[in-house]
C-alpha cells in the first residue's frame, strides 16, 4: 500500500514536471562598472524581445538568469557560466560582451549540454571553439572590412590606420588593410595606440604628417572615442580635408549626444543604426526604448540581444523544452528572419550571422539629435574573418 | 624643429590640464597628510555640475565652473565634517580604506543619478575650434587650459608661501598642537584647505573635461595618473608638482608622437627611474 501511495505520488510529480517547465536562461554580461551601459542594453534587448513575444513556449515559461561580470574577466566569467549550469541547472548560456569571457566558457559547453548563444562578443575565433556556440552579433572583421571598399571606391589611394592596441584594434587594422590592399590602394602607417591613450593631440599630428587621404580608427566605445575625434576636428584633420573612416562602434548611440557636431560627416560601417528604417525596427527601438528607460542609451548590443532571444526561442520550440544543445543547435543552422537590422539568417557551417552592412554619415535630425543615417547597403556579408584564418 | 614644437605644445597643455587636476590631491595629501583617493570623485562631481549648469541650466561656460567649483565644495563640506575630520592622523590605510569606500559610492550615485553615458561641458565659441599657431594649429581650450595653470600655480604659491593663511596652514600641518597652543583654530584651518583642495579638483574636472571626459567610472579611471604626479612631483610641493606634471607630459606625449606601440613603457619608466633617485619626489620635504 505505501509502495502503491509513493508510486503514485512520483509519477503526479514526474507528470507534472514534463507539463509545465521553467527553462532557465543565464545571460552573463556587464551589468554593473564601466561597461554598464552595455550590459543594459543586452538587459533591454532581451525585456523588448520577451515584451513583445511573451515568455511562454506552449507551455513552457521562459526565466533568466542575469550574472553581472563588469569588466573583461574569463575566470570570472568561467565560474559563473559553471554556477549558472550546475545550480541554476540553465539550459541555454548567453549574452557575453568581452570575447575573453565567451572565450573561457566554451569548454564547458559540451559536457554540461548548454548551448551558448554569443550576443555581442566580436573575435572572429570564438564560434570555433565549440560546435555549441552560435552568435548573433557581428564581427570587427564584418563590420570594417566594407570600410575599405567604401575608401576605394571614394578614390582613397594611400590610407593611415589607427587602432586601441588590443585584440578588436588588431582585428580592425587587419580587416582594413587587407582589403584596402587587395583593392589596389595603400596603407602608409598602422599606429597602435595604448588603451588608456587620453590625449590624442601627437597621435592627429602622426595622421597628417603621414600624407594619407583617409584614417580608418577603431577604439572601444566610451570616453576615449570622445577625445578621439574631438582631437581630429581641432588638429585641423578636418580641414585638411582627411576622410575619417571607422567602423560603428565609434559612433554608437549613446556616445552621439556627447560627440555632438563633432562627429558630423563621420562614416562608418556597421550592421545596426537605431535609425534603420523599417516597420521591424520602429516597433524594436519602441519596446527596447520603454525597457531601457532613458532612450539616448539604447545602442547597438541591444539588437544582438533580441535576436539572441529569437534564437533561442527557436531552439527551445524544436526541442519542445528538452535539454538537447545538439538539436538546438542544429534546428537554428540556416535560420533566416527579419530582424530590426534587416535580412539575417545563422551561418549553417559558422554558426555566425549573415547580415547586411550598412555605411553610414553621422547626421543630424530636424529636432537637433544626431543619428547614423545609412547610405549605402553590403547586401548579405558572411564574416570574412574567419577565411582570413585559416 | 617642427616636430618638437609640435610636441612641445601638446606636452605643455597636457602637462598643464594634470596639473590643475592633481594639485589639490597634492595640498590633501602633503599639507594635510590624508591619502585622499576620492580626489577624483570630486573631479567628476565639478565636472557633472557644470554640465548640468551649461548643457540643462543654458548658463554660461564661467558661471558654469564657478557653479561647479561652489557647487563641489558645499557637498565636500558634510564630508569634512563627519568623515574626513575623524581619520586626520589616522594611519595610511584608514585613510585609503575611507576614501576609496566615498570614490565607490560616488561612483555609484554618478551611475544612478545622471546614468553611464558620457557627459560634455559646451565650450563658449571663442574657445572652440582651432588657433593656428604658424607651425601648427592647436585647439584653442588647450591654450585656456595653459593659461589657467600658471593663474592656479602663481595664486596657490602665493597663497601658502605669502600669507597668513599660508603661514597658518604650514604650522598646523607641521605640529598641530603647537600651532593651536599659539591661537590658530586649526580645525578651521583644516577645513578650508579641505574646502580649497576639492575646489581646485573641481575646477580641474571642469578644464580637463576635453581631454578627460565625465561619465561615472572617471573617478577611479584617471586616479592612477594623479597619484604618479603627486609622488613624482612630491606631495604638497606646488612647484613639484608643476615639474612633474610637465615632465611626465613631455614624455607621455613624446612616447605616443614617436613610439606609440611602447604605449605607457616610457612614462611608468622615468616614474620608477624618478622615484628612485627621489625617494620624496622631486621636491618633497623630508618628514
Amino acid at each position: 500500500m505505501k509502495k502503491l501511495i509513493l508510486a503514485a505520488a512520483a509519477a503526479i510529480l514526474l507528470g507534472g514536471a514534463a507539463y509545465a517547465d521553467v527553462i532557465k536562461i543565464g545571460v552573463v554580461g556587464p551589468f554593473s562598472g564601466p561597461f554598464a551601459i552595455q550590459g543594459k542594453n543586452f538587459k533591454a534587448g532581451i525585456d523588448a524581445y520577451i515584451a513583445t513575444h511573451g515568455n511562454k513556449i506552449g507551455n513552457d515559461t521562459v526565466e533568466i538568469l542575469y550574472r553581472d561580470v563588469p569588466q573583461a574577466d574569463p575566470a570570472q566569467s568561467k565560474a559563473l557560466a559553471q554556477e549558472l549550469v550546475v545550480k541554476e541547472h540553465v539550459q541555454y548560456l548567453a549574452g557575453f560582451y568581452f570575447t575573453p569571457d565567451a572565450m573561457a566558457v566554451t569548454p564547458l559547453l559540451q559536457q554540461a549540454n548548454v548551448p551558448l548563444v554569443v550576443m555581442n562578443a566580436a573575435t572572429s575565433a570564438i564560434v570555433t571553439k565549440s560546435p555549441y556556440v552560435v552568435r548573433t552579433s557581428f564581427t570587427t572583421w564584418q563590420t570594417s572590412a566594407p570600410m575599405a571598399k567604401i575608401a576605394r571606391e571614394r578614390g582613397v589611394e594611400k590610407a593611415i590606420t589607427v587602432v586601441s592596441d588590443y585584440g578588436p584594434g588588431v582585428d580592425a587594422e587587419n580587416a582594413f588593410k587587407s582589403t584596402f590592399e587587395k583593392d589596389g590602394g595603400k596603407v602608409v602607417e598602422s599606429i597602435r595606440m595604448p588603451l588608456s591613450t587620453n590625449d590624442f593631440s601627437p597621435v592627429m599630428q602622426r595622421v597628417r604628417n603621414s600624407g594619407a587621404q583617409a584614417v580608418f580608427a577603431f577604439l572601444p566605445s566610451g570616453p576615449t572615442t570622445l577625445g578621439f575625434v574631438k582631437a581630429y576636428n581641432e588638429n585641423g584633420l578636418k580641414e585638411a580635408g582627411v576622410q575619417f573612416l571607422a567602423p560603428g562602434d565609434l559612433t554608437q548611440e549613446s556616445d552621439l549626444p556627447a560627440l555632438g557636431d563633432a562627429a558630423l560627416g563621420i562614416l562608418t560601417t556597421f550592421h545596426y543604426a537605431i535609425a534603420h528604417d523599417s516597420p521591424e525596427n520602429k516597433a524594436f527601438v519602441a519596446a527596447a526604448q520603454k525597457a531601457i528607460g532613458n532612450p539616448a542609451e539604447l545602442s547597438f548590443p541591444s539588437v544582438g540581444a533580441y535576436d539572441g532571444m529569437h534564437v533561442i526561442y527557436k531552439m527551445i520550440e524544436a526541442t519542445g523544452g528538452k535539454q538537447d544543445a545538439k538539436k538546438a543547435v542544429d534546428a537554428v543552422k540556416g535560420l533566416a528572419w527579419e530582424s530590426p537590422r534587416g535580412p539575417v539568417s545563422i551561418d549553417p557551417e559558422t554558426r555566425h550571422i549573415t547580415q547586411n552592412i550598412y555605411l553610414r554619415e553621422v547626421a543630424k535630425a530636424a529636432d537637433g539629435t544626431y543619428y547614423n543615417k545609412e547610405i549605402k547597403t553590403f547586401e548579405k556579408q558572411p564574416d570574412p574573418g574567419l577565411a582570413a584564418a585559416k | 624643429m617642427q616636430v618638437f614644437f609640435s610636441i612641445g605644445v601638446d606636452a605643455l597643455a597636457y602637462g598643464m590640464v594634470l596639473f590643475i587636476i592633481s594639485i589639490g590631491l597634492s595640498v590633501t595629501m602633503g599639507l594635510m597628510r590624508v591619502v585622499n583617493l576620492a580626489h577624483g570623485a570630486f573631479a567628476m562631481i565639478g565636472g557633472y555640475i557644470a554640465s548640468y549648469a551649461a548643457r540643462d541650466l543654458g548658463l554660461g561656460y564661467g558661471f558654469a565652473i564657478i557653479l561647479a567649483v561652489i557647487g563641489t565644495i558645499i557637498i565636500a563640506i558634510p564630508l569634512e565634517r563627519f568623515l574626513y575630520r575623524r581619520i586626520y592622523g589616522a594611519p595610511e590605510l584608514t585613510q585609503v580604506l575611507m576614501t576609496i569606500g566615498i570614490t565607490f559610492c560616488v561612483i555609484g550615485l554618478a551611475n544612478y543619478v545622471f546614468g553611464p553615458t558620457l557627459k560634455t561641458i559646451p565650450l563658449p565659441a571663442g574657445l572652440q575650434g582651432p588657433v593656428d599657431l604658424g607651425f601648427r594649429t592647436i585647439a584653442a581650450h588647450k591654450l585656456f587650459a595653459i593659461a589657467c595653470g600658471v593663474v592656479v600655480a602663481l595664486g596657490l604659491w602665493f597663497l601658502i608661501e605669502r600669507t597668513s593663511f599660508g603661514v597658518k596652514l604650514r604650522a598646523s600641518v607641521d605640529n598641530t598642537a603647537m600651532a593651536a597652543s599659539l591661537g590658530v583654530r586649526t580645525r578651521i584651518v583644516y577645513a578650508a584647505s579641505f574646502a580649497l583642495a576639492v575646489g581646485l579638483a573641481a575646477f580641474g574636472g571642469v578644464i580637463g573635461a576635453e581631454l578627460l571626459p565625465v561619465e561615472p567610472y572617471y573617478a577611479l579611471r584617471y586616479m592612477v595618473t594623479f597619484l604618479v604626479v603627486v609622488s613624482v612631483g612630491g606631495a604638497g610641493s606646488i612647484p613639484g608638482a608643476l615639474i612633474a606634471c610637465l615632465l611626465l607630459g613631455a614624455i607621455d606625449t613624446t612616447g605616443r608622437y614617436l613610439v606609440p606601440e611602447y604605449g605607457e613603457f616610457f612614462f611608468y619608466l622615468a616614474v620608477i627611474a624618478i622615484v628612485w633617485v627621489f625617494p620624496r619626489g622631486l621636491l618633497g620635504r623630508a618628514k
